[in-house]
């Protein structure tokens, strides 16, 4: 059975999403900052008259900061019946993988990444990180 | 026409055409029981509701008709074509005396015997033999020869209107033989309606029904037209082409109007609330014991359909403790002059873009003191705040939550839901409630509701570099100082600040600290926005104030709201995104660290001054001498001119709100020479329980916390002691000793009142 993946990068690593979840991708867009509101929560965002809440992916992960001169990308996911942007560093191609490329995460990763990857797909060359949308999200 | 009516022949209309339906449907198939139970139900809901109504004609047609539809739905009786045409003869009498009805209040002289006798025939079988000889009798003429004296006009199936004979009253006069005559009769009174039509659309006509949803949607993309509106004028106004102004001006006009519009097709009169209340009452009534002219004033004020639902439980909750708690026993109420039968007014308004309703009875009222008392009970307030607090703040007491003032707890109140559930179920659709209370005279609870949720005007504010919203409703007022004044008016002590607002203290909050974000303001002027949340007033600093705007409330993600902080978001007219602040969690915010405060002064809540007051404001007396009064005693500072200062028996008073304040002049008790020589009077306003005085000062220095410990040795007369505040010693005022040298009777006298404050609003 082969699923299709909305790709992007972060920190140089390939992450993918199932395209069904994925309304859009569109480059950064104005956000206004939330104090008090989670790190990971960097901002909201007017979406066409919707306003979405944006999630950095880079802090969700633990990875480190974006570089200041590189733009955001977004992808805009709906989740549990809300619609979230995902900032993202660059964004991939669509690709069909097959359940055989999959495997768990390996054991030896800890802490978020292991949290919020349901497990990677072995492409030629690299490894597509198969992000669990619904927990990266969420709280 | 009575509203009730309109309703009726609207739903009636709509029943008839699935009559209809469903008629036809049941002669392809006789035996569905599902079809004959539904026009049974149909005809019984509009005989019901007919007889209800005194529709007496209307009621004798369904009624046979409704016989007739039971015998065939319990299989008594099976379907013919026969008994197709007299229901269907029944559903062409009942949709004409729904004309009539319509036309012109009554059922007319329409002759409904005839089809009550054809349908009669059928029930008792006299007309099966008819009906062998009758095969088509739709659009046809077909006289019977059993029938001589009737004339069979046959277009059974819609309105009649082409009918050209009217026969004349033939059925009454052959009741054996009317079994297949056409509705003739009718023709006439079918015929009005038809040729009125061009003139004026029917009831049924003129109205539809819309889903909900439908309108929902419409409302939220009114919204979208509204920012997009704001958005366009914005950009016209820096732009020199009149002729974009001019558009965007019409714009404006257009999608106000439009948002009006479709905010009206969700309008509901407060009457569709309100129409159960007076059996609540008369129940209620009945069961305390009490008789209730119940009055309603304004029973036509429209409201948003989703508010209205909001409204409903606190309003019969406000009009059950009005029955309950409000208004007296008959026989008290003699005693004390008033009618024996109790008053409850019910009023509802628009007033300043918002639905005021008030609940108001007249009955005894809610005397402060008790809830006063009943408040330091429960421990809610201290003594020292609730000394502080002017009769109107306490009666506001009763919206905390774990306040109950029923001495029993009732069959009908005093049980579980409480004031603050009231409180907490208005706030949360934007509303705001208060509680007016004359003793003796009646209680007057008023609920202030928004039109709407989807559009709410709002302030837009700057606080380090971002904007805000602030919903109007939670706004009083804004104070802008400049940085000169800032640095006097605002005093600062030990973090927490405070505005003197016209005399009252007045907390103030730092948006920037709340927000845990660095003000970019550094020119030292405050503007503060003035809210009220929860009761309570507090004062929010912002940055800058930028405008004021409608906005449209955007839900926040769950994640977002659990902060605490902000009700939602919106967007700007340049299609920013903007946080909407919560003021009713900030106060909530605010109110907390209050209560630990509360906590602790509880704790060590003896009877020395000096430990209930952790404040003290400093005043001068002259020749340089600075006396403390602990802050939580006093409730306002004023100035008054000297001339407004009179006499009674000896002792200095002053008109104030209305009442009479006796004078202190603290120089005289300490002997002191006082500075000043103009005509001004510098009065710190003192209040324990309902009574105040005036204690007269040379000037106000300063607000500040009580730093020192309290050095006892150090005394004189009229002193407790004295304490360092910020390296000078001042002396702590002996309050007590203070008032009782200018009003003896001070303390003793507390079943006395001062009228005056009870008539202080917030």
């Amino acid at each position: 059975m082969s699923t299709r993946l909305v790709t992007f990068t972060l920190d140089g690593h390939l992450y993918g999403v199932d395209v069904a979840s994925v309304q859009e991708v569109l480059r950064g867009q104005p956000q206004t900052r939330i104090p008090l509101a989670p790190e990971s929560v960097s901002g909201l965002i007017n979406l066409r008259g919707q306003v979405l809440s944006a999630v950095e992916l880079r802090a969700r992960l633990g990875l480190p900061d974006r570089a200041a001169d590189q733009e955001a990308m977004l992808v805009v996911v709906r989740v549990a019946g809300e619609t979230i942007a995902l900032l993202v560093d660059t964004i991939g191609a669509v690709i069909d993988v097959d359940e055989e490329q999959f495997e768990l995460p390996p054991d030896t990763l800890t802490g978020a990444s292991r949290e919020f990857l349901h497990g990677a797909y072995k492409l030629e060359g690299q490894l597509l990180l198969a992000l669990d949308v619904e927990r990266a999200v969420a709280a | 026409m009575d509203e009730i009516v309109q309703e009726f022949l609207v739903e009636s209309h709509e029943n008839l055409d699935q009559l209809d339906r469903d008629l036809v449907a049941l002669e392809r198939e006789p035996d569905s029981r599902d079809l004959l139970a539904s026009i049974f139900r149909t005809i019984h809901t509009i005989k019901g509701t007919s007889g209800f109504l005194a529709f007496g004609k209307l009621e004798s047609v369904t009624h046979v008709g409704e016989n007739l539809l039971a015998r065939l739905r319990d299989g008594k009786m099976s379907m013919t074509p026969q008994t197709t045409d007299v229901l269907l003869a029944m559903v062409d009498t009942v949709r004409d005396l729904l004309g009539a009805i319509e036309a012109g209040g009554d059922e007319g002289d329409i002759d409904v015997a005839c089809v009550v006798e054809r349908i009669s025939a059928v029930l008792e079988g006299r007309a099966e033999a008819a009906v062998a000889e009758q095969p088509a009798p739709v659009e046809q003429e077909a006289p019977v020869e059993e029938a001589p004296t009737a004339t069979v006009e046959a277009p059974t199936e819609v309105t009649p209107a082409p009918v050209a004979e009217p026969v004349a009253a033939p059925a009454a006069a052959a009741p054996a033989a009317s079994a297949v005559t056409a509705p003739a009769p009718l023709a006439k009174a079918a015929a009005e309606p038809a040729e009125e039509a061009p003139h004026r659309r029917t009831v049924a006509d003129s109205s539809i029904r819309v889903d909900v949803e439908l309108l929902d949607a419409l409302m939220q993309l009114v919204g979208e037209l509204v920012l997009t509106r704001n958005q366009i004028v914005r950009q016209a106004s820096h732009q020199d082409d009149v002729d974009l102004v001019r558009s965007a001006q019409r714009l404006n006009l257009i999608a106000s109007e439009l948002q009006e519009g479709v905010m009206k097709t969700r309008m509901q009169p407060i009457d569709n609330l309100w129409a159960k209340l007076p059996r609540v009452v008369r129940d209620l009534g009945a069961q305390c014991g009490k008789t209730v002219t119940l009055s309603m004033v304004g029973k036509e004020t429209e409201l948003d359909r989703s508010l209205l639902e909001a409204v409903k439980d606190p309003l019969t909750h406000l009009v059950r403790n009005s029955v309950d708690h409000g208004l007296e026993r008959p026989e008290t109420r003699v005693a004390a002059g008033k009618p024996a039968e109790g008053v409850l007014t019910l009023r509802a308004y628009h007033e300043g873009g918002q639905v005021v309703v008030e609940v108001s009875d007249d009955g005894a009222g809610i005397d402060p003191e008790r809830i006063a008392t009943k408040a330091l009970e429960k421990g809610l307030r201290t003594s020292t705040q609730l000394a502080e607090m002017s009769p109107n703040d306490i009666l506001q007491l009763i919206f905390l939550p774990g306040f109950s003032t029923a001495a029993a707890v009732t069959n009908v109140s005093g049980r579980g839901v409480g004031m603050d559930v009231v409180r907490t179920n208005i706030e949360a659709i934007g509303g705001t409630i208060e509680i007016d209370s004359v003793l003796g005279r009646g209680t007057t609870c008023r609920l202030r509701i928004p039109l709407t949720l989807a559009i709410v005007p709002a302030l837009t504010v700057e606080c380090a570099g971002d904007r805000y919203a602030i919903p109007q409703v939670s706004l009083l007022e804004l104070v802008a100082l400049d940085a000169d004044r800032a640095a006097n008016a605002v005093e600062d002590v030990n973090g927490a600040s405070v505005y003197r607002l016209r005399g009252a203290l007045l907390p103030l909050v730092r948006l920037t600290d709340l927000l845990g974000v660095e003000s970019d303001r550094s020119d030292g002027h405050v503007v503060i926005a003035v809210l009220q949340a929860e009761g309570r007033r507090f004062g929010l600093i912002i940055d800058r104030v930028l405008s004021t705007e409608e906005i449209v409330v955007k839900p926040l993600v769950t994640q977002l709201k659990a902060i605490g902080v902000y009700s939602g978001a919106t967007i700007l007219g340049d299609g920013t995104v903007a946080l909407i602040l919560d003021v009713q969690a900030l106060a909530r915010r605010v109110l907390n660290s209050d209560v630990l405060e509360q906590d602790q002064v509880k704790e060590t809540d003896t009877r020395t001054v000096v430990d209930e007051s952790l404040r003290l404001l400093v005043a001068g007396l002259g020749s340089d001498r600075k006396v403390a009064i602990p802050l939580s005693s006093v409730t306002r500072l004023e100035n008054f001119p000297a001339s407004a200062v009179e006499h009674i028996g000896g002792r200095e008073v002053v008109q104030y709100r209305g009442g009479i304040l006796p004078l202190v002049r603290l120089s005289n008790f300490y002997g002191t020479l006082s500075d000043r020589h103009d005509d001004e009077l510098v009065v710190v306003i003192y209040t324990v329980g309902l009574r105040s005085v005036a204690i007269v000062v040379d000037e106000i220095v300063d607000i500040v916390d009580d730093g020192g410990e309290l050095q006892a040795e150090v005394t004189a007369h009229g002193v407790l002691g004295s304490t360092l505040v910020r390296d000078r010693v001042v002396e702590v005022l002996d309050v007590r000793a203070a008032i009782l040298s200018a009003d003896p009777t001070f303390y003793e006298a507390s079943e006395f009142e001062l009228q005056p404050q009870l008539q202080e609003t917030m």
